[in-house]
């Protein structure tokens, strides 16, 4: 093109450049037969009226083979013919437009030819359809590609249902073992009224918190209730570790500070060197004396426990002093006493409870909110309180992140 | 979830009158009665509906196993009636919809009192000395071709079924263009359609009946005609001078007329 003809409006139009057209040797009739695409043009009926060499070329027919005697149908494979009949051909009355369907032809020599196909309906003055005109790319390339595509996408499928068929099988295994930490149920036993809850952060991964609570004769019954330091796997092991050595401890001997001296032994005789594995607990038995419950109780390290009067006030047992379990060779725990009477309950949590995080400020819930909580439900009994702390628990949403175990014991109240 | 919302059921055409339901086949939903419609309107009350899964049907309301066979077709064929309270209604079913009516007219007796039957086939699938036209092998071919169209629907397809659901204007691109389907759903109703098998309905069938075929039909060739017209007890055949399996978008005028005269008092 003259560059120094640029600014003149006219030169762009091709009657100003009949050279310039004719250097191309090009035509129309040359263009259509000689396309870079497959063009035919069909009556209504679908008889082939016109194509072009391109098109034959790639089919393999002679004209003569096709123009009046083939259906643009007859082209295709049989389930081409077939989708052509029920999708095609009414959207394409409906429409006078459809671009870029994926068909097959069927070519003389044999393979078949992947194509993409484009027709739009050719109307008469008053709107009657009089013929469809049809460009028919060979998408061979893409198909492969398509087809590529499609198998990746079925194998990711698949690799996806096999990765949420892993994770169910592993949160079922997860949830076995969770629950071989707590007791399935809590023993029944007379003029008492116990109950227990266990929140877990998260379903796919184990907790550290435990408790437990078991006769160990007609009078007298043990539990205990404790957190383990960190999640998963290696906090679940030292779980076990932990409540089935106070357990054993327990049984031998109800004397509860004894029993955290069982533990720790056990935890650092475990656990030692660089990876120190530790817990806080609160061990405790409890005899039944006439219609009340002497209380003994020893704490390493954890949160006070609370009681709740018959008479509406609420307290914490502080056992403040006693030192983490599993730390150190000479740890001291501290016990305390005390006496239920009718109305009265004692419970044990863990501090998921007051480290939730609450309100815009996200600040810590802590003991004073809890022993407010407490004193506006005192008196109650052990069911209704744990219910009542479980239904907090989930007023606190995404607030509370860490597991939480309750254990509530108490004596009914009288008539 | 009210059925008429569920099939996106539409009622127009005449208030009184006998009524019609014009039903959709594979591959498509209600608007490809849209030539013959205003044809019938004026001497009969139209109800036209999509097939949950098919246009702008409620697709949540889709359940593979209710799909998966031409039974579940029928149900909502029957449900719609019943919504309606339709008596003695006519229903227009177009190629494997034929079927459905069968099974319809069967089960709500009270309530569908004659069928047109719209390039009927009741089987595809060549077998035993019966011809239906077709292998197994072109209908697998045909489900393939159905994969790749989703593919290639194509530029504006392909990004869906990659699964683009933060690409909201695609699907709405979809629901604007006539009978885009859910490829998942298409491919159920592809294979029940094709792989169904329902002479032995066809016995069953005690309303009247008229056959509509084309002259040429890939799909539902001649030789199918005469053999759903020699299977339902007293039926009429008549042959379209139209080439293709959807007469009623190809030749309108022929399809609606032989259903008026299929319908009108002095003959029925």
């Amino acid at each position: 093109m003259n560059p120094g003809a640029a600014d003149d409006p006219g030169a762009e139009t091709p009657g100003a450049w009949p050279a310039f057209s004719s250097l191309l040797e090009d035509s129309a009739e040359d263009l259509y037969e000689s396309a870079p695409c497959g063009y035919l043009s069909t009556l209504m009926d679908g008889t082939i009226a016109k194509i072009n060499a391109t098109l034959l070329g790639w089919l393999g027919l002679s004209r003569e083979e096709v123009v009046g005697r083939k259906r643009f149908s007859d082209l295709l494979t049989v389930g081409g013919r077939l989708y052509h009949e029920t999708h095609f051909a009414p959207l394409l009355r409906m429409q006078g437009h459809l671009g870029g369907v994926a068909l097959e032809m069927r070519t003389a020599a044999g393979p078949r030819l992947p194509v993409l196909v484009t027709s739009t309906l050719k109307r008469g003055p008053d709107g009657e359809p009089l013929l469809i005109r049809t460009t028919v790319f060979d998408a061979t390339d893409r198909r492969s590609y398509e087809q590529e595509l499609l198998r990746a996408r079925r194998a990711a499928d698949e690799a996806r249902e096999q990765a949420e068929a892993d994770r169910a099988q592993l949160r079922e295994a997860l949830a076995v073992l969770q629950r071989s930490l707590l007791p399935a149920t809590l023993p029944d036993l007379p003029g008492v009224e116990t109950a227990g809850y266990y929140h877990p952060a998260s379903p796919t991964e184990l907790g550290g918190d435990f408790y437990d609570l078991f006769e160990l004769d007609d009078t007298r019954t043990a539990f205990f209730l404790g957190d383990v330091c960190g999640k998963g796997p290696q906090a679940a092991a030292v779980t076990s570790l932990t409540r089935y050595t106070l357990r054993a401890a327990m049984i031998q001997d109800a004397d509860p500070a004894d029993n955290l001296r069982i533990l720790n032994r056990a935890l650092m005789a475990r656990y030692t060197g660089d990876d120190p594995r530790y817990c806080t607990a609160v061990a405790g038995v409890f005899e039944r004396v006439g219609d009340t419950l002497t209380v003994r109780l020893a704490s390493g390290g954890h949160p006070p426990a609370l009681v709740l009067r018959a008479d509406g006030t609420a307290e914490f047992l502080s056992t403040r002093g006693g030192m983490l379990v599993g730390v150190l060779p000479a740890a001291q725990f501290v016990e305390v006493r005390t006496v239920l009477r009718p109305g009265d309950t004692l419970l044990l949590y863990t501090d998921g409870l007051t480290e939730a995080r609450v309100g815009p400020g996200r600040e810590l819930y802590g003991y004073e909110a809890l022993l407010e909580f407490a004193t506006a439900r005192a008196p109650a009994g052990s069911r209704a309180l744990v219910d009542a702390f479980t239904g907090l628990l989930r007023d606190f949403g995404d607030g509370l992140d860490d597991d939480t175990a309750l254990l509530a014991i108490g004596v009914p109240a009288t008539p | 979830m009210s059925i008429l919302r569920r099939n996106n059921v539409r009622v127009t055409g005449a208030t009184t009158g006998r009524p019609v339901v014009l039903v959709h086949g594979f591959g498509c939903d209600q608007n490809m009665w849209r030539l013959v419609e205003p044809l019938l309107a004026e001497d009969h009350p139209l109800v036209l509906f999509d097939y949950v899964g098919a246009g702008r049907s409620d697709l949540s309301a889709w359940q593979e196993d209710r799909y998966s066979s031409l039974d579940g077709y029928a149900r909502d064929l029957v449900e719609v009636c019943e919504e309606l309270d339709l008596r003695d209604a006519v229903v227009v079913g177009h190629s494997v919809s034929s079927m459905t009516g069968v099974l319809a007219a069967a089960a709500a007796p009270e309530r569908i009192g004659a069928l047109v039957m719209v390039c009927p086939s009741p089987r595809y699938i060549d077998e035993d000395g019966y011809r239906g036209g077709f292998s197994a092998e072109d209908i697998e071919e045909l489900l393939e071709s159905l994969e790749s169209n989703y593919l290639g629907w194509s530029a504006t397809m392909a990004p869906v079924i990659m699964g683009n659901p933060d690409r909201p204007e695609l699907g709405e691109e979809l629901t604007n263009s006539f009978c885009a389907t859910d490829p998942d759903i298409a491919r159920v109703f592809a294979r029940t359609t094709f792989l169904s098998d329902s002479r032995k309905d066809l016995e069953t069938v005690t309303v009247p009946t008229l056959i509509l075929e084309c002259e040429q039909d890939v799909i539902a060739p001649r030789e199918v005609g005469a053999y759903v017209h020699a299977a339902v007890p007293g039926s009429e055949l008549v042959t379209l001078d139209a080439v293709g399996h959807c007469p009623q978008l190809s030749a309108p005028e022929a399809t609606a007329s032989a259903i008026s005269a299929f319908l009108s008092p002095g003959v029925r």
